[in-house]
């Protein structure tokens, strides 16, 4: 079993002064984290690893769960902060220079030992700070999705354009994982309101490839299964070229090309008709009464 | 690798009926959105199906999967019935053998990440699904 | 063994499937609706399946017989319920159950049903034809 923890325990302050200013030379940041908060975070770090290598050399043993736990909160709190996955690392590998000058320093005369416990440490080191990257990767990868989760859900509103009318005005380009959120938002969306009918309009759909288009039929096929009408609009000139160049076939499905004309035709499904009101006389004759 | 794996035997239509709910329940688990697991227990459903009314009966073996951080549920359908002779054909959309095979393949395939099928004329037939998170 | 229950209500049948039907529950439903489509001389069926969370090729090939075989009885068949991930795994598998009316949900229905069942007895009238 190897001593180099008692070395660390011993010469504490030296390590933890040394480690500071290693930090200070190379990715200090202290526009992120005042000198305070790191002297904390680097003397709890280096007592858990001297406590948990005394019990083992595997960092993924339960010896080292601590340790482990403890990195994962430093690479949330710097990534918070804005810190890089590489900064983040450099905390923990800051402190290989001055544990090797603690050791040089103890084990001057015995060469075979002081090689062995500068592999040990050293190696022990190295995969905690890939355990911090780990960590910190992780976590950008996490807002990343979660961001991409967001942008899909605002992407895709599904608007209310009277009593049981649906229209869904697609803008941008339509990949698999968009169409998939579009059309379950849509179909909840019409269980959820009640529609009979629902409007996809795609004047902002800057292409339709067959791959679109076959998400949109079966979007709108899904609808009907359901109970409600689908109506496609806001087709422009060069989309219907393509779509007869590609031989699509629409006809089960009813088209428009302006979102103006998908209404009135949903209005006139439901038996619901425009007129327009004759005010003037009406609101004379109030205006006598009064 | 597999967390954690069972099996169970398709000779009735009341086993179709349990294991579409155990294929339920495990999606269910791994907390698979509501259309996934609806994808998921109407492939398990057709094969299981199959198995029984093709294949004469069989069995099918359930395993929850991990490949690095992300889980998921294969499904093995075995049965030593009268085979396919023609995978490809079998495969193709809208092919019946009359005894209402057709949609049952072609269209469990699109609805699970991944599909494998091995068969042989008198030496059965092995269908698997993959359904990831 | 268990069989689903057909409620009469006026000249239409009323069906709710609620349960995970095992394969013989499922005929046993085609056999009991079109045997009372018959006795009752019934226009109009209304199968509602709201509270259905899977349904494969098989349930959707007898929803499908179930609609033909009225049509041949003369009575109208219509869907009701289906939900949003029932209809995006049905039409994934293929199946887009062409010939089934469908609605969203049992008041609608049966609104539809009034209205297929009005207009064919208006025909019916129109061509003098007596009953």
């Amino acid at each position: 079993m190897s001593a180099f923890q008692e070395i660390l325990r011993s010469n504490e302050a030296a390590i933890l002064s040394g480690w500071l200013s290693e930090m200070a030379t190379g990715t200090r940041r202290n526009d992120l984290m005042n000198d305070t908060d790191l002297k904390t975070q680097a003397t709890e770090l280096l007592r858990l690893f001297a406590d948990a290598s005394q019990d083992s050399s595997d960092v993924q043993s339960e010896a080292f769960s601590a340790t482990r736990s403890f990195l994962k909160e430093v690479a949330r709190g710097r990534m918070e902060r804005g810190f890089s996955p590489a900064e983040t690392a450099m905390f923990v590998l800051s402190m290989k220079q001055p544990v090797f000058n603690a050791l040089r320093d103890s084990l001057k005369g015995d060469p075979t030992s002081l090689i062995s416990e500068i592999w040990v440490s050293g190696n022990l080191i190295d995969k905690l700070s890939l355990l911090t990257v780990d960590s910190a990767i992780g976590l950008r990868e996490q807002t990343i999705s979660r961001q991409q989760e967001e942008m899909l859900e605002l992407s895709t509103p599904v608007v209310k354009l009277w009593e049981g009318v649906l229209a869904l005005p697609l803008i941008g380009t339509l990949d698999s994982a968009r169409t998939q959120v579009v059309m379950e938002s849509l179909l909840s969306a019409i269980v959820e309101t009640n529609s009979q009918v629902a409007i996809i309009d795609i004047t902002g759909v800057p292409t339709v490839d067959t791959l679109v288009a076959q998400h949109l039929i079966k979007t709108i096929t899904a609808a009907r299964l359901m109970g409600a009408d689908c109506y496609l609009s806001g087709i422009r000139p060069a989309i219907a070229q393509t779509i007869v160049h590609l031989g699509i076939d629409l006809t089960d499905i009813q088209t428009k090309a302006k979102l103006s004309d998908a209404f009135a035709l949903a209005l006139q499904r439901m038996g619901k008709t425009v007129t327009t009101v004759k005010a003037a006389a009406t609101s004379n004759a109030k205006v006598k009464e009064a | 690798m597999a967390l954690k794996s069972e099996t169970f035997p398709i000779a009735s239509s009341n086993d179709v009926v349990r294991v579409r709910q155990t294929a339920r329940s495990w999606a269910s688990e791994l907390k698979f959105s509501l259309v996934d697991q609806t994808k998921f227990v109407t492939a398990t459903s057709e094969l299981a199906r199959n198995t029984l009314e093709h294949g004469g009966g069989g069995s099918m073996t359930a395993e929850m999967v991990e490949n690095g951080p992300r889980k998921g549920i294969k499904l093995t359908f075995r049965d030593e019935g009268p085979g396919i002779a023609n995978i490809e054909l079998a495969l193709r959309d809208g092919y019946t053998t009359g005894s209402g095979m057709g949609l049952g393949l072609s269209g469990s395939k699109r609805l699970v990440n991944e599909f494998d099928i091995q068969s042989e004329p008198g030496r059965g037939t092995v269908v698997s699904i993959l359904r990831w998170k | 063994m268990d069989r689903i229950p057909i409620l009469k209500v006026g000249d239409c049948l009323l069906v709710t499937i609620q349960v995970d039907m095992h394969d013989e529950l499922a005929m046993s439903l085609q056999e009991d609706l079109t045997a009372q489509i018959a006795k009752y001389a019934s226009r109009g069926v209304l199968i509602d399946i709201s509270s259905l969370e899977i349904v494969d090729s098989f349930i959707g090939r007898m929803l499908a017989n179930i609609a033909a075989m009225s049509r041949v009885l003369d009575a109208q068949t219509v869907l009701t319920g289906m939900q949003p991930a029932v209809a995006i795994t049905l039409v994934e598998l293929g199946m887009s159950l062409p010939g089934i009316k469908t609605a969203l949900n049992v008041e609608r229905g049966m609104e539809l049903l009034r209205e297929y069942m009005g207009q064919n007895t208006e025909s019916d009238e129109a061509d003098g034809s007596e009953e």
